[in-house]
């Protein structure tokens, strides 16, 4: 792993590392229903993510294989290669290539229609730690028509800065409820709530907030962040899914999020899957994000260590975004591979737009004055390409 | 505190409906083909789906409920 010369900036990387495991135990856990023990599988993945001067691409490998009726383990290697000139980055230092990689274990155990799960995972990068643990109960009940889950997670981060030697600690406990009910012979719905409770060292040690600043010769100067040392957030989310009168189907979801620093989000998506014969599925869709600012955000504070806590990381500030997405998946099932019950290659491609209402390019603006910068927007191209084999 | 409210009357309503002893499966197991069909899982892309959501967290302030699982038939 190398690094040039940077001391601000990596806000996509630092909020990926603090929430990253999380997800990725919430997310692979919740992909198992309960009744039966998740299908023997290779599921692998090439990721990339283009936009904002940032590049960031890697492998994803699940490989998962039962032991037994009761069994069934799992294992994931993930890998982030990121290459960085993001706005952050070049207001206040250079462009730097960074890797992270993650791995993980972990067990599911089913006892009728109860399943267990448990998983590790870590996480190592040059100047951050993480380590997570996941535990998770899901039962069907009411003629199979509703699942219940409940998740416990707790994580450990280490997290450094390049140059000095100690590092600061930030802990995170997560707790889930999450429920799936069949509501007619077409239509699905779900509710997952979830409360995460964060402990420590929140904040990026490199991102800096800029104040004004009359004797600077652009007219402001920057300083440290200082974020407060914990936080609280609640989100919940509801969605529909319904089978079309032809074989087609339409979701919809909505997700209200609320945290302790004064942040409130709103997320709407609608996806359409569209089967073409046996083997090709086409899919469509499209999401929009919106959210307001932390109660220590700004983008120009009005002179040094104006107040306690402050920030200036455009993830805190009052934005939008929305994404749309397109994707297409080839399928062969059982008998034509040897060996493999099912092959699924998926490419799924999005368009991602952000806007922000608070957050100032400072590089584009460079001769604007001070305050009159033009607000910050970028896009991105995400690109995931997949193939799945169960055998 | 909307968040806890809504949460509140959500559950309150769960706890409610566990009241109605009549209350029976509606969804006959022959009954759940189309619940079957792949279509209708709500996680049908892996680590795919997962990946999709690091990118939103990395980017957005939000966090968890991201869900992404279950649908089927609840004919195991």
């Amino acid at each position: 792993m190398v690094v040039i010369n940077f001391r601000e900036g990596m806000p996509f990387f630092k909020v990926f590392f603090t929430l990253l495991i999380t997800v990725n135990l919430m997310a692979q856990s919740f992909n198992i229903q309960a009744g039966t023990l998740p299908v023997d599988t290779v599921d692998s993945l090439y990721h990339r993510y283009e936009g904002g001067g940032m590049t960031i691409d890697g492998p994803f490998i699940l490989v998962r294989k039962s032991v037994g009726n009761q069994f069934s383990l799992s294992g994931h290697y993930y890998v982030d290669s990121v290459s960085s000139a993001s706005v952050d980055v070049l207001a206040t230092a250079s462009a730097y290539t960074e890797e992270r990689t993650e791995v993980s274990a972990g067990v599911d155990y089913l006892n009728e229609k109860t399943l267990m799960s448990f998983k590790y995972t870590n996480s190592e990068e040059n100047d951050f730690t993480a380590n997570s643990a996941f535990f998770s109960v899901s039962q069907d009940f009411f003629g199979d028509l509703t699942n219940l889950s409940l998740g416990y997670a707790r994580g450990w981060d280490d997290v450094g800065e390049l140059g000095k030697s100690e590092t600061e600690d930030a802990d995170r406990q997560i707790y889930q409820l999450g429920m799936t009910q069949v509501l007619t012979k077409n239509s699905l719905f779900g509710f997952n709530v979830e409360t995460i409770t964060d402990e420590g060292f929140l904040r990026n040690p490199y991102r800096q907030v800029r104040y004004l600043d009359t004797t600077a010769s652009r007219g402001y100067s920057y300083q440290s962040e200082n974020y407060p040392e914990t936080r609280t957030s609640t989100a919940i989310a509801m969605r529909a899914l319904y089978y079309l009168p032809y074989r087609a189907s339409i979701k919809g979801e909505y997700r209200y999020f609320s945290d302790s620093w004064g942040i409130d989000a709103h997320t709407y998506e609608l996806l359409y899957v569209h089967p073409i014969g046996a083997k090709w599925t086409l899919e469509g869709r499209y999401r929009y994000y919106s959210q307001t600012e932390a109660d220590f955000y700004q983008d120009l504070f009005p002179f040094l260590d104006a107040q306690e806590f402050k920030a200036r990381d455009k993830e805190l500030s009052t934005y939008t975004d929305s994404t749309l997405g397109a994707g297409v998946s080839y399928e062969l099932g059982q008998g034509v591979i040897p060996y493999i019950d099912r092959f699924k290659f998926t490419l799924l491609v999005d368009y991602l737009k952000f806007e922000y209402d608070n957050f100032r390019d400072v590089v584009a603006g460079e001769n604007s004055p001070v305050g009159s910068e033009p607000l910050y927007e970028f896009d991105a191209w995400v690109t995931r390409a997949s193939v799945t084999l169960e055998y | 505190m909307k968040a806890y409210l809504l949460l509140t009357i959500l559950l309150a309503s769960l706890v409610g409906m566990s009241g109605c002893a009549d209350l029976k499966p509606w969804v006959k197991p022959y009954e759940r083909s189309n619940l079957a069909d792949p279509i209708m899982s709500l996680g049908r892309h892996g680590v795919a789906g997962s990946y999709v959501h690091h990118v939103y967290q990395a980017r957005e302030g939000a966090r968890g409920a991201e869900g992404g699982a279950g649908g089927g038939c609840g004919c195991n």
